[in-house]
Order: C-alpha cells, then sequence, then structure tokens
C-alpha cells in the first residue's frame, strides 16, 4: 500500500511507478477537471454508455469521480467499461482530458486489483503472432472452431464470437528483410506494427509499393508492439517497455529529418500522443523524436498531395465503398484524409459513415463480458454499412476491420488498399 | 491539448491549404461553413469541442426584450429596425436576419432527422415555456415545441419523469398557472433502461422506442383531466423527433410539446446534428479537439492559422477566417483576475473591454455585467476593428457571440445573432469572391 500523500501533486506525480516528478504533464492533464462545467457534452457522445447502463458516462466515471481517487483507488466496477476510444475528449469544449483521467485512473485499479490472465494475453499481440505464425493453418483451424472458441470463452473470457483475425501464415518483416528496395532520393521509414506483421502482411507490401511509386525508399526496420494493447489494459509498466523499444527501434533509422509513416492509426497515435499524455513519457529523448516525425500513412499522402508531390496516374476505380473514420484515427486531430485522398480517384463513390465507433475498440469487444455491448455501440455503424452495400467497407484501424468485416460480411479493407489499387497494382 | 503543443509539424509539411477556415462549431461558425460549403467552397471547420449547440434549448430567439431588456418584443420584424448601429443586427438588418432564418429552416429539408423542422418567422414571437416555468419569447422554433405556445390559454398538463431529476414539473406547472395559464403535472415512475437517473439524452433514447412510447402515452392518458395539450420535456426521440411527437399526439388525441431541459439539449443536439451532416454533404470539414491557438498574420492578412493536434501543432493556409469562437462564456473571449481582457485566437481588438478596477459583476445573477459588453466590435462587412478605426484584417470576418455590441442574456438574442452574422459572413465571402 502506497503511504498517504497529502497534495495533488505528489497524488499525480508517482502511483504508476515512474520516476517522482517527470509527470508534469499529466498533474495538468488531471488539473484539466476544474474545466468541467458538467455541460455533459461528452455523455452525448459516448457511445458506451449511450447502449449500456454498465458505463454510467464520461463525466460520472471522469471529472467526477476523479476528485475521490485521491491515495487510494476508488473500487468503481464501472471504471472497467471506459473503452478507452477518447471520444469524450474529442468533444469536450473546455479541454477536459477525459479519456486520458479515466485510462490512468483503470490503471490504479488493476495496479491494486490485479489484471486477468485474459487481459495479459490479449494485450500481448507479438507474442500471439510470434506462437501462431509458424503454426498458421492450426492456429486459424483453432480459432475457426466453435467449440474450442466455446472452452477458450468458459476458461479465458474471450467471447466466442469476438472477431479473430487470420494468421498470414509468414510476417512483413521477412518478406522486408528479402525486398530490394529501387533506390530513390528521398527515404521514409515503414512502421508496420504488429498487426501488418502477423495478419495483413499484404497490407504493409501494398504500402511499401505505393510510397516506392511515389519516389520513396522505405527502411523497415526490425520492431515490435508499440504496446497500445497493454495500456489499454491497465498494463502501465509493460506498455512502456515496449514504447521504449520500439522507439529505440524507430528513432535511429529517423536520425535526420526522415519521416516515419504507420499503417495502423492507433500505434501511430500512441507515439504521437498517448505513449506521453497516458504512459508519462513526456520527455524521453528517443520517443520525443519518433513523435514528432510519425505520420499516420494517409496524413502523410495527403502532406504530398498538398505540396504537389503525390503522383496521380490513378486509373478509374469503379466501386462503391464506404468509410469509417475510427475513433483512434480522429484521435490524430487531422481530419479525414481518406476522404480527400479517395476525392481524386476516378470513378470511385464514397459513402462516409456517420458514426464515431465501431465498439471493439482495441481489445474491449474480444472480452466475453463486453462483446454483446460493443455490437451494440457498432450496431448504428454496421446498419449504414449494410444499407450501402458496397464492395468493400474502407478503416484505417485493424482491429475495427476485423470486426466490421465479422459484423456486416462486407470485407474491410485499410484505405490505402484502395489507393494501391487505383494505382493500377495487383 | 498536449504538452508538445509547442512543437509544429515538421520543417516543410503539411500546411494543408482552404478556402475558408471557420473557428468554432457553435450555430455561428457551422451555419457559416455549412452555407459557403454549400455554395462551393472548400471549407475546414476547427473546433476546440462541440459548442454550445448542446447546451442552447434549440429555439432561434432573435429578440425577445427591446429597450435594454425592459419591454417584451411581439414582432421581432419591425423591432429589428431600432437595434443600435453597434449591435449585430445592424449589419445585416432585418431583412438579412430573415434570409438566414430561410436559408436554417431550409437545412432540415432532407437533413438526417426525417420530418423534423422548425416553425415561425420574424412576424411575431411565440412564448414558450422555460425549464423553470418563465415566459420566453421565441421567434424560431422546433415544430415540437409550438403549441406550448403561452398566449394561447389553453390548460396544459406538464409531464415529468422520476428519473429525470432536473426536470421538476410541478414547479414548472406552478409557475406556469401564475402567469395565467392553468397548468398541472403529473410524474411518470417508470425508470429507463434500468438506470436509478437519466437526463434529457436518456429520455430521448428511451422514447425512440414505441414500446416505452406506448407506456408512458397510456400512463398519462390516464390522468388528463381536461388538459388541452400536453408538455413532455424536450427530448422526444434522438433518431426521428418528427415520428416520435406525431406518435404521442395520436395517442394522447392532443397537441403535444417539448419544453426545454437543462443540458444536454436534444433539440440542440438535432440542429447540430443536422448542420454538420448538411456540411459534410457538401464536402465540408470538421476537426473536433483541434484547438486554433494562434495564428501568423501578413500585413492586413491572416494567412495561416495554428491549431492542436495529436502531439503536436498544424498550420492551416486559408483565404478566408471566419472567427466564431463564442464570448467570455465559451472561452472565445478570456478574461482574467487583473481585469486583461483577450481574444483568445487572434488577439483582435476588444471593445467594452473593462478598466482596471472598475466592477464587472452586478450583485444579481440576472442583471447586467459589465465584462458581458466586451467583444469584438466589426465593421459593416464583418470585418473586426479598433474602435472608430480600419478593419484590423481584410480576410478576417467575426461572427456569434464573439461580437460586441449586443446584450444577448437581457435581449433574449443570442441565437439570434449567431445564425444571422454566421449567414452573413458567408454571404460576404460569397460576394467578395463572385
Amino acid at each position: 500500500m502506497r503511504p498517504h500523500r497529502g497534495s495533488a501533486h505528489d497524488h499525480a506525480s508517482d502511483p504508476m511507478g515512474q520516476s517522482a516528478g517527470r509527470d508534469v504533464l499529466f498533474d495538468a492533464m488531471r488539473g484539466s477537471l476544474d474545466h468541467c462545467v458538467k455541460c455533459t457534452i461528452c455523455e452525448t457522445a459516448c457511445p458506451f454508455s449511450n447502449v449500456t447502463p454498465l458505463f454510467p458516462g464520461p463525466k460520472y466515471v471522469g471529472p467526477q469521480a476523479e476528485r475521490f481517487r485521491t491515495d487510494e483507488p476508488v473500487p468503481d466496477a464501472s471504471l472497467d467499461y471506459c473503452s478507452s476510444c477518447g471520444i469524450c475528449t474529442q468533444v469536450c469544449p473546455h479541454g477536459v482530458h477525459i479519456a486520458e483521467i479515466n485510462t490512468r485512473a483503470k490503471a490504479r485499479l488493476r495496479e491494486r486489483d490485479g489484471v486477468p490472465l485474459r487481459d495479459r494475453v490479449i494485450s500481448r499481440p507479438t507474442l500471439a503472432g510470434r506462437l501462431g505464425t509458424p503454426a498458421a493453418p492450426l492456429a486459424n483451424w483453432t480459432l475457426r472452431n466453435r467449440s474450442i472458441r466455446l472452452a477458450i470463452e468458459k476458461t479465458i473470457g474471450i467471447h466466442r464470437d469476438a472477431p479473430m483475425p487470420e494468421f498470414a501464415g509468414r510476417t512483413f518483416q521477412r518478406w522486408a528483410r528479402r525486398h530490394r528496395a529501387p533506390a530513390a532520393k528521398r527515404r521514409v521509414v515503414y512502421f508496420h506494427g504488429c498487426g501488418a506483421n502477423y495478419y495483413e502482411p499484404r497490407l504493409a507490401e501494398m504500402t511499401v509499393a505505393v510510397l516506392a511509386h511515389n519516389g520513396f525508399a522505405v527502411d523497415v526496420p526490425k520492431q515490435d508492439c508499440c504496446g497500445l494493447p497493454l495500456q489499454s489494459n491497465g498494463l502501465f509498466d509493460d506498455a512502456r517497455a515496449y514504447v521504449r523499444r520500439l522507439v529505440g527501434n524507430l528513432a535511429p533509422a529517423a536520425a535526420d529529418e526522415t519521416p516515419i509513416v504507420g499503417t495502423s492509426t492507433s500505434c501511430t497515435l500512441m507515439l504521437k500522443r498517448e505513449a506521453r499524455e497516458i504512459l508519462g513519457m513526456e520527455g524521453e529523448p528517443q520517443l520525443e523524436h519518433v513523435s514528432a516525425r510519425t505520420y499516420d500513412i494517409l496524413e502523410f499522402l495527403l502532406a504530398l498531395h498538398e505540396r504537389g508531390e503525390l503522383r496521380t496516374d490513378f486509373q478509374p476505380v469503379d466501386m462503391t465503398i464506404t468509410y469509417h473514420a475510427p475513433c483512434q484515427q480522429q484521435g490524430h486531430g487531422v481530419g479525414k484524409p481518406a476522404l480527400d485522398l479517395f476525392a481524386i480517384v476516378p470513378g470511385l463513390r464514397v459513402v462516409e459513415n456517420d458514426a464515431s465507433c465501431c465498439g471493439v475498440a482495441g481489445t474491449y469487444g474480444l472480452k466475453r463480458e463486453k462483446y454483446p455491448i460493443s455490437m451494440d455501440v457498432g450496431a448504428g455503424l454496421f446498419g449504414q454499412i449494410e444499407r450501402a452495400a458496397p464492395d468493400l467497407a474502407a478503416c484505417d484501424s485493424e482491429t475495427c476491420r476485423w470486426h466490421i468485416q465479422k459484423a456486416t460480411g462486407v470485407r474491410s479493407v485499410h484505405p490505402l488498399e484502395i489507393l494501391h489499387q487505383a494505382y493500377g497494382f495487383a | 491539448m498536449s504538452g508538445g503543443a509547442d512543437r509544429t509539424t515538421s520543417p516543410g509539411w503539411a500546411a494543408p491549404s482552404y478556402d475558408v477556415l471557420v473557428i468554432g462549431a457553435g450555430l455561428a461558425g457551422l451555419t457559416a461553413a455549412t452555407r459557403l460549403a454549400e455554395a462551393g467552397a472548400r471549407v475546414m471547420v476547427l473546433a476546440k469541442g462541440v459548442g454550445a449547440t448542446h447546451l442552447a434549448p434549440g429555439t432561434i430567439d432573435v429578440l425577445g426584450y427591446a429597450a435594454g431588456g425592459d419591454r417584451v418584443v411581439e414582432r421581432p420584424g419591425e423591432a429589428l429596425a431600432d437595434v443600435d448601429y453597434g449591435h449585430p443586427y445592424a449589419r445585416m438588418g432585418a431583412d438579412g436576419v430573415a434570409a438566414s432564418i430561410e436559408w436554417f429552416r431550409a437545412q432540415f429539408v432532407g437533413g438526417p432527422l426525417g420530418a423534423y423542422g422548425y416553425r415561425g418567422d420574424l412576424g411575431q414571437n411565440l412564448l414558450l415555456a422555460t425549464t423553470v416555468g418563465a415566459a420566453k419569447p421565441s421567434a424560431v422554433v422546433p415544430e415540437t415545441m409550438a403549441a406550448g405556445d403561452l398566449r394561447d390559454g389553453a390548460p396544459m398538463l406538464v409531464v415529468g419523469f422520476q428519473v429525470l431529476r432536473d426536470f421538476h414539473a410541478a414547479y414548472l406547472a406552478d409557475n406556469v398557472s401564475r402567469g395565467g395559464v392553468p397548468a398541472r403535472a403529473v410524474v411518470v415512475a417508470r425508470r429507463l433502461d434500468g438506470r436509478p437517473e437519466a437526463n434529457s439524452l436518456g429520455l430521448g433514447r428511451a422514447l425512440d422506442d414505441p414500446g416505452f412510447r406506448a407506456e408512458v402515452a397510456a400512463e398519462v392518458a390516464r390522468r388528463l383531466d381536461g388538459a388541452a395539450r400536453i408538455g413532455f420535456p424536450a427530448g422526444l426521440g434522438l433518431e426521428d423527433p418528427h415520428g416520435v411527437w406525431s406518435d404521442l399526439q395520436e395517442r394522447l388525441g392532443r397537441p403535444v410539446f417539448e419544453i426545454p431541459t437543462l443540458p444536454p439539449s436534444v433539440p440542440g443536439m438535432r440542429v447540430f446534428r443536422t448542420l454538420r451532416d448538411r456540411l459534410r454533404a457538401h464536402g465540408g470539414r470538421l476537426i473536433l479537439n483541434s484547438e486554433a491557438i494562434g495564428a501568423a498574420p501578413a500585413g492586413d492578412r491572416v494567412e495561416t492559422v495554428e491549431a492542436r493536434a495529436a502531439g503536436r501543432t498544424v498550420a492551416y493556409r486559408a483565404r478566408w477566417v471566419v472567427l466564431a469562437t463564442g464570448g467570455v462564456a465559451s472561452g472565445g473571449i478570456e478574461l482574467d483576475s487583473r481585469w486583461r481582457a483577450r481574444e483568445r485566437v487572434l488577439g483582435l481588438p476588444l471593445a467594452g473591454a473593462l478598466e482596471p478596477g472598475a466592477p464587472r459583476f452586478s450583485p444579481r445573477y440576472f442583471d447586467d455585467h459589465p465584462f458581458n459588453a466586451v467583444g469584438v466590435a466589426v465593421d459593416d462587412r464583418l470585418r473586426p476593428v479598433e474602435p472608430g478605426a480600419d478593419p484590423v484584417y481584410e480576410n478576417v470576418l467575426v461572427a456569434g457571440a464573439t461580437l460586441a455590441g449586443a446584450r444577448p442574456w437581457k435581449e433574449k438574442s443570442g441565437d439570434g445573432i449567431s445564425l444571422a452574422t454566421g449567414h452573413r459572413a458567408a454571404e460576404i465571402i460569397l460576394e467578395e469572391e463572385r
């Protein structure tokens, strides 16, 4: 048990275990709760409190309850039903860091009460990836088998219907090591993340092709998970270790002004902001270096286009697609670059979805007790997609794509895949 | 947003370019942006968060009181002719206000809320009960509120819900009765969705469900006792308010109306949703959590505006900037403890700023507080001016509660000013670009 602490500063400076006095940023963030005027705008936007009484809403759980979280975490089970999607922070007109406060509080509670085995497992996608990849056919069969899934649900609590990606049976890293990049004047570092490495290596290969087509030599340093699933599940120390290892790999590759681009929108957001604001790693030099140079792939391509440097030799794409900007992409605060890029692809018909969250929120929707909630959250989006009857459903986040595809039966792809096709690559 | 806000994007990267940047996503900003996008402009709206739409009752109060708040206005169109030269309405006159109202009402046609729409114009003010039962003059109101007009003396029943802790039906009805319209209250004991308490948002969600609606209607029908019309807390449905309202009228066999609640305002959410949907449909863009924090002026023009994004700031370029960040209440204007007032994005000159030591507040809450007079003065083209001087910037227009010269609390003119000046700002830009 921690000793009693008297001041708010002391409280916020250490409970998560980082070195004393370093977490000035979280102090400021927690302090933002004093700007809450209880206007309830966050509540109107919260996808989760809108479908379940188990989560009473960001205002109650965030700025209101935080006042009572002093030296002891408040044993409030409802906190666990926050998905950390971050939409409350996005809509707050007073700058209260609601989602950040809640994610920290959730971690403190778990620090005291312990983290279930299930959450320790699903928050380590690289571990699953390493184990599943060499045995992909068996692993995929296992995850498709109803009886086995039922057994998994009963034993560790991963919902039997929750979407599980298929192991590709090969890794993008292996491909990248063998792939010789054509000479180019400009260089870019590619942060592919674990999703593309183990489950969607084709997406990563397409990214390399699109970047190469635009005159970039693509550098793929060895890399691992960004730690976001660990952070979401309250395992902050482990998450910090992953961040440090990752930025340790990326920073040397991006030594000068070389940009780092990523195709996993939640993982690029982790590097840009969340590791600094939620894990309290502000000021760590390698993270700062990487953070300042990291772009989401479509943000990067649109910036190229703004400068007149994006190749627009697109062929007509005679398709109707829907586009859902996931909550984590919206967290970047750069709008929806995918829509601006889709607009220059001839023939493409795009239906923009009006939904803030698909419900899965990373690992939230995998959990037995939360899967039904995540399906209710996504219901509006799924309905929109089904009514649009698109050829493809585009979305920037992998876990959202898997969730959308499972729920709607519509193949869900990263927006980059559309551009890849428009460039005429097979 | 982040502690890294001092850091800008890497050199040479990303200065997205637009025809118009609109700063603020309240009624003024959304109106300007949607009107511009509709006319073909490339528009980006940057906002710190969702604006005051979700807090305001959703009525368009153009001018409820004249002569400094002392005289009730019955016909706002006529009263608009008498506003001071410094008042925002003097920038477009009654015709301009009427044009903005016509435009606003048209936005709901074919919008995301089905047949839901607005009623009323500048011809006359309705008198609607507030959430405490006071009478408030409003010119343009949701169709779902019109039957609550207190100029009509027909007796009413006010329906409360036990779980809706912020809506006091008996208190409301009592005040309405004192005002001369017979009113009684009933309280429905039913829980919403298993929750021990709810707000108007929860009520709206529950009433979207036909089963719940039928139960409520049956309970209210048993207790009508001669009421000619029935008022509900403003939360008659989130998805299909016209359908929910019509269904209740049919079931109860008499007019039904919504009464504004404490926040969140469901009718206000409908305004936001409708305008955002129209903005998107016309290709306009909106980024929330993207607080504009500064600009790089070049002579008499603002060419770029910096706004917060994840872990950095982004510089946006535009030919025009519409500033609609709100007044003191919304944080568009900051007033510190040393009497210093500051317009937060561009540092525009402020009219009505107080001398150090001068009183900032009046003793009574609803009095005219001196600090409320602080705002940005503009010329006839809504460009910010130093009092009595030339425009500070040629390509910046100001709309909504940031403007000086009005007393919206006393006049009941806030939404009217936001709508009319937002619309006018768009029209001016369209004229200049023609």
